[in-house]
């Protein structure tokens, strides 16, 4: 119980990342959508650095890195095409984005 | 036990800053509880030795993330309540047992194969920003310089995206479009 081993880690991991699946899942507001990603990629990072302090090998950090890296960049992009949707339709809610639904 | 002390205290947080997140209908404190969870996450990479990482994660995160976050939430009306998708049940519980089980097989794939090597093992007697440098800049050269580019490339996206009048270019244009169109900017100031 008191010795925390790499199971714990994944077990928190898994806690967040389906936390952030229910945020993926129940949101309407993109914006809201945004930050349930940002849950989920944290919650993977977790279990990079776990593992890889758990086996010894920097892979798991080199992952985390990149993880990180690929979601600021999604962020950037994300908030830039969010924008000009709000500019466009003065909204941001999922619903209403289904124009090409057959 | 201090260790231990500090996971279940950290776990708990950021369980509980995740979890507001998440659930509040309210766009700023769904913001401010996520910041809150990025700081606390960083505490579980100082704890596991990737200092490196956790200091990463802090001036990532916490500062340009959420800066960019609060920036484009100024765009937005955030203080209309945020409706709740009121979805499929069919395909909530579908996709949420896709979930569970793969949860499942990430769980026990460590269990079945107990035979993973450290490809590259932690340097003894480096600290954790030295040996990340090491490994980053020899075997991750190449990834390295990938996301450099893309983060420059993300860089352009957002600015062209959300600046004003960016479809346009000056040198494209001949002298009396560009006049034309200092003179609509002139008007507009003095209006």
């Amino acid at each position: 119980m008191m010795e925390i081993g790499l199971n714990h880690y994944l077990v928190l991991s898994t806690i967040l990342f389906s936390i952030g699946l229910v945020g993926v899942i129940r949101r309407k507001n993109l914006l809201m959508l945004f930050f349930a990603t940002e849950i989920l990629l944290n919650s993977v990072n977790i279990s990079f650095a776990a593992i890889s302090h758990f086996y010894g090998d920097l892979t798991g950090q080199m992952f985390a890195f990149f993880v990180i890296a690929i979601a600021a960049s999604e962020v950037a992009v994300g908030l830039g095409l969010l924008i000009v949707w709000h500019k466009r339709h003065g909204n941001i809610d999922l619903e209403q984005m289904s124009t090409m639904r057959g | 036990m201090f260790e231990a002390i500090a996971f279940y205290l950290f776990a708990f947080l950021t369980i509980s800053m995740f979890y507001i997140t998440v659930t509040t209908s309210q766009a700023l404190y769904a913001l401010a509880a996520l910041a809150a969870g990025m700081i606390f996450i960083s505490a579980f990479f100082f704890i596991l030795g990737a200092d490196f990482l956790g200091a990463i994660q802090i001036v990532v995160y916490s500062g340009a993330v959420m800066a960019l976050y609060a920036f484009g939430m100024m765009f937005f009306d955030t203080t209309r309540d945020i409706k709740e998708k009121q979805g499929n049940r069919a395909i909530v519980f579908g996709l949420s047992t896709i979930a569970a089980t793969l949860v499942v097989v990430i769980f026990a794939a460590p269990m079945v194969s107990n035979n993973i090597t450290a490809l590259y093992p932690i340097i003894e007697g480096a600290g954790n920003t030295q040996q990340v440098g090491m490994v980053l800049f020899t075997k991750y050269l190449v990834p390295f310089e990938v996301a450099a580019v893309m983060l420059l490339v993300a860089m352009i996206a957002g600015i062209v995206l959300a600046g004003k009048k960016m479809d346009l270019s000056l040198t494209l244009m001949s002298d009396d479009e560009v006049m034309k169109l200092k003179n609509e900017q002139n008007k507009k100031v003095l209006l």
